[in-house]
């Protein structure tokens, strides 16, 4: 029933909303790090290139059923991350930046020449026979992303990398280990870009290393930065917008990268923190609906 | 009695620089002792010593008889040491409360797995202890009315009571306090003297750099007195003020009066 009713809907409109729902989850990974940990990552289309092999080669090589492949791309991901995350997250800002732009580019050129990738002709992925259609599972994955994120963010661990983003000495003071916290954060983050990359594969059906190059580790840098670093509906937003943008302005066939740029140009300009940079969202939707009226109320609810 | 942090010869060298050389202190459980000296006599980096930020080059730390020297930031801080910062440093972006919770962070021990797994009750119980203990920290600084703002926006004193604060929910042993009153107004001032006092009958052991004499004298059961990275006088506080050493030191040589 529900494949009749996903195959109903029109495919253009489908594949839109799958590359949206694959998105939120690139973009909440990597808001992980880059948003909640203020560590930059210019190469995470690597983690995802990453997933999508692994996912894609089990698939052809083991037939391991797909769930539990989209789990292990994950995982093996996020291995990766901790292995390389280990040696290079002691470097700060710029230098973090270029290692993991440098780090990618080793991955795509590895791919490229291994012959288990197929090298350069990529691998072709048959679609997974799942109980679940495609699009459904993207969603329900992009959802239990948001989950994840929302948890992360107002726990002990996600308090942690925030004290690291906005205070690294600070937080060692109170006794945060800066290093193993950032070396697990840019692991959560890899787990979510495997797992999109593995739902990526599955969903297009063919995959080439060059498809992760650097402009697929901007394209997701994108998404969070206009979202605003750092906020879950800034990043799910940046992400939507950012994937059905190019399809949307299709219609201006050459012109339309020349109007994306300048938009993201013109977001940078006027909303330096991105569009939903610094909204508390529950906090707006609440005071509206007149529930809370001000911060001050929750204040008092401290004070003696 | 044996003393709670104990320096050895402490020295530390930057390059050709020597920025604390060869002092000797004690503090004892309990005490408030004050560390006072010109601009530049190494206060701060003596702090930064005991905290790890600097291993020393030569000579030894110890706390609780366990040494202590070369250990990273955050093992000290774990081990009880809770500091303050010269120039401020909160998390400017979080709320106050959050800043308290973070400082809470070694009174728990629930990491990536309590956050997914935010539902079980272990995880609910510590989350609740940890709001808890820092509810009453910020209580202790009286800035639990303003737990949801953002940091950044307390006034300057505020900012100065919520970094106390933050230190105090390590619940720590040995509490650090950077000028503590400095750019503070007298009415502030006041406040915290009472404060002070209070963390110490609360059974923490204080140790402060501090500029304000005023507030020195008032405060600490005992001062020493460090120029030029050498301890030159230590005391109670009217022997260390009629030191002629440390006259020297803040006056200049000369004829007095």
């Amino acid at each position: 029933m529900l494949h009749a009713f996903v195959n109903s809907i029109d495919p253009y409109f489908l594949q839109i909303l799958v590359n949206i729902g694959i998105g939120i989850i690139l973009a909440l990974g990597l808001n992980i790090i880059t948003g909640l940990t203020g560590q930059l990552s210019l190469g995470h289309a690597a983690f995802m290139s990453v997933g999508a092999f692994t996912g894609a080669l089990l698939t052809l090589k083991t037939g391991t059923p797909f769930y539990l492949n989209l789990l292990l791309s994950g995982l093996f991901s996020a291995a990766v991350a901790a292995l390389i995350g280990w040696p290079i997250l002691r470097l700060t800002g710029d230098y973090l930046a270029i290692c993991t732009l440098g780090f990618a580019e080793i991955v795509k050129v590895v791919f490229l020449n291994l012959e288990i990738t197929n090298k350069a002709l990529g691998l072709t992925v048959p679609t997974p026979t799942s109980a679940l259609p495609m699009p459904v599972i993207v969603l329900m994955v992009a959802i239990l992303a948001i989950v994840a994120s929302v948890l992360i963010q107002n726990s002990r661990f996600g308090r942690a990398l925030k004290a690291i983003r906005d205070d690294e000495i600070a937080a060692e003071s109170v006794g945060i280990n800066i290093a193993r916290y950032k070396v697990q954060s840019f692991a959560v983050s890899a787990f979510m870009a495997g797992v999109g990359g593995c739902l990526y594969a599955h969903f297009l059906g063919y995959i080439n290393p060059s498809d992760f190059g650097f402009l697929k580790s901007i394209d997701m840098l994108s998404m969070v930065v206009l979202g605003g670093l750092g906020s879950i509906p800034g990043a799910v937003f940046g992400a939507s917008i950012l994937s059905a943008a190019p399809e949307f302005l299709r219609f201006m066939s050459q012109y339309r990268m020349l109007v994306y740029g300048a938009l993201l140009v013109f977001l940078m300009v006027f909303r330096p923190n991105g569009l939903l940079g610094g909204v508390n969202l529950t906090d707006l939707v609440l005071r509206k609906l007149g529930i809370r009226r001000h911060g001050a109320t929750r204040n008092q609810e401290w004070s003696q | 009695m044996t003393a709670l942090l104990k320096l050895d010869n402490a020295t530390i060298r930057f390059d050709g620089l020597v920025a604390v050389n060869g002092v000797d202190l004690e503090i004892e459980k309990g005490e408030i002792l004050a560390l006072i000296g010109p601009n530049g006599a190494g206060k701060s980096t003596i702090f930064n010593l005991i905290t790890g930020i600097y291993p020393p080059t030569e000579g030894g730390i110890s706390f609780n008889g366990k040494s202590i020297a070369g250990l990273p930031p955050y093992v000290i801080a774990g081990g009880g040491i809770g500091r303050t910062f010269q120039n401020i440093r909160l998390f400017k972006e979080l709320t106050v409360l959050e800043n308290v919770l973070i400082g809470a962070h070694t009174r728990g021990r629930w990491d990536l797995t309590g956050a997914l797994l935010k539902l079980l009750p272990q995880v609910r119980r510590e989350e609740g202890r940890l709001l808890k203990l820092a509810i009453h920290c910020l209580t202790q600084v009286g800035l639990a009315h303003k737990a949801y703002e953002q940091a950044c926006n307390l006034p300057y004193g505020e900012q100065r009571r919520l970094e106390i604060a933050r230190a105090l929910a390590i619940e720590p042993v040995l509490i650090l306090l950077d000028e503590p009153a400095a750019g503070m107004n007298p009415q502030e001032k006041r406040t915290l003297l009472e404060m002070v006092r209070n963390i110490r009958a609360a059974g923490v052991t204080v140790f402060l750099v501090e500029h304000d004499m005023k507030f020195v004298m008032g405060l600490s059961d005992r001062i020493a007195v460090l120029d030029y990275g050498v301890k030159i006088a230590e005391g109670r506080p009217e022997e260390v003020r009629a030191n002629p050493a440390v006259i020297e030191a803040y006056l200049g040589k000369g004829t007095m009066r």
